[in-house]
C-alpha cells in the first residue's frame, strides 16, 4: 500500500489519511516547496568559481547539485536562503541579494 | 492435544512467548514481573526459541527498542511493571500513535508512592489513555490465553494497535496452579506468521514513520487511531471466538457468572473475580440471587455492552483497584457509570477501592459488599461511594 | 486424597525454603490429578524475614485468591517464629500444626497459645544431618506435611518425589538417596 503524497494535503479527510500519517514512499520532500520560505537569496556567479567545492556540504538543505565534481547552480525550488553558502566560500563567487528572486548585480 | 500442567503466571506468559516466538524481546527488570524475560533468555540460551533479547538500561529503553523493532518489521514485545510503565510513558503514546501492533505483557503492580512492590491496577490504569489495546486476566490461565490471542488482534489491519496484557503481581504471576497448555504448533497455526505490508527495513520501498504533523492533520490522526480503538472491539471479539473454538476456553469482553437473574451484580477485573465467584457460590446457596461480570477488556471500554449486561440488576457494586486522586473515584468507576447513564440505566452504582498496594481481599469482603448493596436497594441505607474496603480507620 | 480439599499455611524465615516447600507441595500433588495452588506472601524481601507461604488443594477447580486465614493445617519451618509470630491465628481446632524442633508435643504445646488441636513436632535438623549430611529442612518438612494432611498415600508420594529428584538434580545424583531417606525417616519418625 504505497501513499501517493500528491492526493494527501490539509482538505484531505481523516479517513484518508495513512495509518500514524506513515508516509509509505521516499524522498517525499522533493515535493515540498521550502523555497517559498525565502525572504533572501544566495546568487551564484559561476565565473568567479573555482569549483573547490566548499559550498556544497554546507548547505543544510542539499540544495546545491553536483554532478562530476563540479557544482550547478542553485536548486532554488528548497532552497531557504540561509547563507551559510555564501559565508563558506573563499572566491566571492556567492552573494546573498534581498528577495525571493536570485537577481544578479551588473559587473560582479 | 492440550496439555495439563502446573505453572505460575509469569511461567505460563514465558511459556506462551516461547510458543509464538517473537522477533525481538528488548527488556528490562522489575518485580514482579522479571521472571518473564529471565525465563524467555533461559529459552533462548537452550535453543528452545530463536527471539532476539535486547538487554536495555531502562524501561524508557525497552519501550524505544521495542517500537524500533517493530517498524523495522519485527514482531517485538517488551515486559515490565508499575515504575516501568511508568517510565515507558512517552513511548507507550509513540507505540500506539505510529500505530505499532506490539505487546506489553504487565505484572500489575502499584506506582509508588508509598514505595511498595505488591498488586493493584494503578499501573495500567495510568496508561488507560495511551492508546494500548487492555486486557486483564484472573488467573495463570487467562494470562496464557490472552497472551496469545495478543498478536492475532494487534496485527489485524483494521487495529495496528499495541495489546497489553495484564495479570496481578505476585497475586497470579508468583502462585503456581493447575493450568492447560496448548500444543506448540496449535499455537503457532493460531498466531500466524508475521508479515507487514509495509516496514523499515523493506529494501527499495521506503517509508516515513513518526513524522512532525501540523495542527493540520494531527487532529485527523487522533480521530483514526481512535477509530482503530472503536475497531479493536469486534477484532478482540473474533480473537476470542476463533480461540475458543480451537482451545475451548476464554472469554470476549467479558465474563457473566451467574448474572442473568442477579438482582445484585460484582463488576470487577482481575484475579479478585475468582474470589468473588467463590463468594457468589456461598451466598447463591443461602439464597442470595447474586452474580459477577468480569470484565476482561478495560481498552477499548465495552460501554454498550456493560450496560446492555447491566442493565436488569437492581444495584451493582464496581470494584476499584486503583485510587485517582480526583474526589470522584477509579476509571472503572467512573467510566462505568458514565455508560449507565449514557444508556440509560439507572440502577444503584456503588463504587468500592480494594486491594491497593497488595491489600488482601477475601470472599468474606465480598459478602459484605453484597449485603451492604442489598441493604441499600432494600433498606435505603445512606452510604457513601468510593468506600475503601479491608482499611483500618476510626469510623464507625 | 479421600476429602474435598485443604489449605495449608506455611511459617518460615526469608531462604529457609518455606516458599520452595509450598511449590513443591503444590507440585507433588499436582502429579496425583488434584488442582493445587502455592503462593508466597512477599514481605521485605530478606533473608531472615518472616514469611508465609500457602497451599490450597482440592478435588474441585480453585478460583480463591486471597491469603488463607483459617487453615486446616499450619507448617512452622523454623521453631524461633513461634515466639515472635501467631502462627496457630485462624487454625481449625480439627486441624493440626506441625513444628520443626527438636522438643516433644508436650514442650512445645505450650507455646502454642492454648491451641487444642493435634501438634506435631519434627526434628528436621536431625533428620536432614543424617540423611544429607547437611540441614536441608524442605524434604523433611513436606514428608510430614504429606504425612499429617494425607494429602496423598506415602508410598504414592515417595515415588513421586523419587521421579522429581531424578529430574531436579540429574546433574547429581549422589543427593537423590539422601533425599529419598530423609523423606522415609520422617514418615518412620511420626508413626503416621
Amino acid at each position: 500500500m504505497r501513499t501517493d503524497v500528491s492526493k494527501i494535503n490539509e482538505t484531505t479527510p481523516y479517513e484518508d489519511l495513512t495509518e500514524g500519517l506513515i508516509m509509505h514512499a521516499g524522498g517525499t520532500a522533493k515535493e515540498f516547496k521550502t523555497g517559498e520560505w525565502r525572504t533572501n537569496t544566495p546568487v551564484f556567479y559561476a565565473e568567479k568559481c573555482k569549483q573547490c567545492l566548499l559550498c556544497a556540504p554546507v548547505c543544510p538543505d542539499g540544495c546545491i547539485p553536483v554532478k562530476d565534481g563540479r557544482r550547478a547552480d542553485f536548486d532554488y525550488d528548497h532552497c531557504k536562503g540561509c547563507g551559510i553558502c555564501v559565508k563558506a566560500c573563499p572566491f566571492g563567487a556567492l552573494a546573498m541579494v534581498e528577495g525571493v528572486e536570485p537577481i544578479k548585480e551588473e559587473g560582479v | 492435544m492440550s496439555v495439563k500442567d502446573r505453572m505460575s503466571g509469569n511461567e505460563a506468559v514465558a511459556y506462551a512467548i516461547k510458543q509464538v516466538n517473537p522477533d525481538v524481546m528488548p527488556a528490562f527488570p522489575i518485580t514482579p514481573s522479571t521472571e518473564i524475560p529471565q525465563l524467555v533468555s533461559n529459552y533462548i540460551a537452550n535453543n528452545e526459541m530463536d527471539t532476539e533479547f535486547i538487554p536495555v538500561e531502562s524501561e524508557h529503553s525497552s519501550m524505544s527498542a521495542t517500537i524500533g523493532a517493530e517498524a523495522a518489521g519485527a514482531r517485538s514485545l517488551t515486559a515490565t511493571s508499575s515504575c516501568g510503565l511508568a517510565l515507558m510513558w512517552e513511548e507507550l503514546l509513540l507505540a500506539a500513535s505510529n500505530r505499532m501492533p506490539c505487546v506489553l505483557t504487565l505484572v500489575n503492580r502499584t506506582l509508588s508512592g508509598p514505595i511498595n512492590i505488591n498488586c493493584d491496577h494503578s499501573d495500567a490504569m495510568g496508561a488507560r489513555d495511551t492508546g494500548w489495546i487492555q486486557i486483564f486476566a484472573e488467573s495463570n490461565q487467562e494470562a496464557y490465553d490472552n497472551f496469545i490471542q495478543a498478536y492475532p488482534i494487534a496485527e489485524d489491519k483494521r487495529v495496528h494497535l499495541p495489546v497489553m496484557i495484564c495479570q496481578d503481581g505476585f497475586i497470579t504471576s508468583h502462585a503456581v496452579q493447575n493450568i492447560v497448555l496448548n500444543e506448540d504448533e496449535e499455537v503457532q497455526d493460531f498466531v500466524g506468521e508475521y508479515h507487514p505490508e509495509e516496514f523499515l527495513l523493506n529494501d527499495g520501498n521506503p517509508i516515513a514513520i513518526g513524522p512532525y504533523s501540523i495542527s493540520s492533520y494531527a487532529m485527523e490522526a487522533r480521530k483514526a487511531q481512535e477509530m482503530a480503538m472503536e475497531n479493536s472491539k469486534e477484532v478482540i471479539i473474533e480473537v476470542a471466538r476463533r480461540y475458543k473454538e480451537k482451545f475451548g476456553r476464554g472469554f470476549e469482553l467479558f465474563e457473566e457468572y451467574k448474572t442473568e437473574d442477579a438482582d445484585y451484580i460484582m463488576v470487577i477485573m482481575g484475579s479478585a473475580a475468582g474470589t468473588a465467584k467463590q463468594a457468589v457460590d456461598d451466598l447463591r446457596e443461602k439464597g442470595m440471587k447474586v452474580g459477577v461480570l468480569k470484565l476482561r477488556v478495560f481498552r477499548p471500554f465495552p460501554a454498550e455492552e456493560l450496560a446492555e449486561a447491566l442493565k436488569n440488576a437492581k444495584g451493582i457494586a464496581i470494584m476499584e483497584r486503583t485510587e485517582s486522586y480526583n474526589g470522584h473515584g477509579g476509571p472503572l468507576c467512573s467510566e462505568l457509570r458514565a455508560a449507565l447513564y449514557e444508556h440509560k440505566v439507572y440502577t444503584e452504582a456503588v463504587c468500592y477501592t480494594y486491594g491497593l498496594a497488595g491489600r488482601d481481599f477475601t470472599v468474606e469482603h465480598v459478602y459484605d459488599i453484597f449485603n451492604e448493596v442489598n441493604d441499600i436497594v432494600v433498606n435505603g441505607k445512606e452510604y457513601k461511594q468510593h468506600r475503601y474496603i479491608n482499611l483500618r480507620t476510626k469510623e464507625v | 486424597m479421600d476429602f474435598d480439599k485443604i489449605e495449608i499455611r506455611w511459617h518460615g524465615r526469608g531462604g529457609q525454603g518455606a516458599k520452595t516447600a509450598a511449590l513443591l507441595l503444590a507440585d507433588v500433588c499436582f502429579k496425583t490429578g488434584a488442582n493445587v495452588q502455592g503462593f508466597p506472601e512477599y514481605g521485605p524481601e530478606r533473608m531472615g524475614a518472616p514469611i508465609t507461604a500457602f497451599n490450597r488443594i482440592s478435588k474441585s477447580e480453585i478460583r480463591v485468591h486471597s491469603n488463607i486465614y483459617t487453615p486446616d493445617l499450619v507448617v512452622v519451618v523454623d521453631e524461633s517464629l513461634l515466639h515472635s509470630v501467631d502462627v496457630t491465628a485462624g487454625l481449625k481446632e480439627e486441624g493440626a500444626i506441625i513444628v520443626n524442633t527438636p522438643l516433644s508435643e508436650e514442650e512445645i504445646r505450650p507455646m502454642l497459645k492454648g491451641y487444642k488441636g493435634r501438634v506435631y513436632t519434627v526434628d528436621a535438623r536431625k533428620i536432614s544431618e543424617e540423611a544429607l549430611g547437611k540441614y536441608f529442612p524442605n524434604s523433611p518438612m513436606l514428608a510430614a506435611t504429606v504425612a499429617v494432611s494425607k494429602v496423598m498415600g506415602k508410598y504414592e508420594f515417595i515415588r513421586e518425589m523419587k521421579a522429581s529428584y531424578e529430574h531436579k538434580f540429574a546433574k547429581k545424583p549422589e543427593v537423590i538417596e539422601g533425599n529419598m531417606k530423609a523423606l522415609t525417616m520422617t514418615f518412620d519418625a511420626l508413626g503416621v
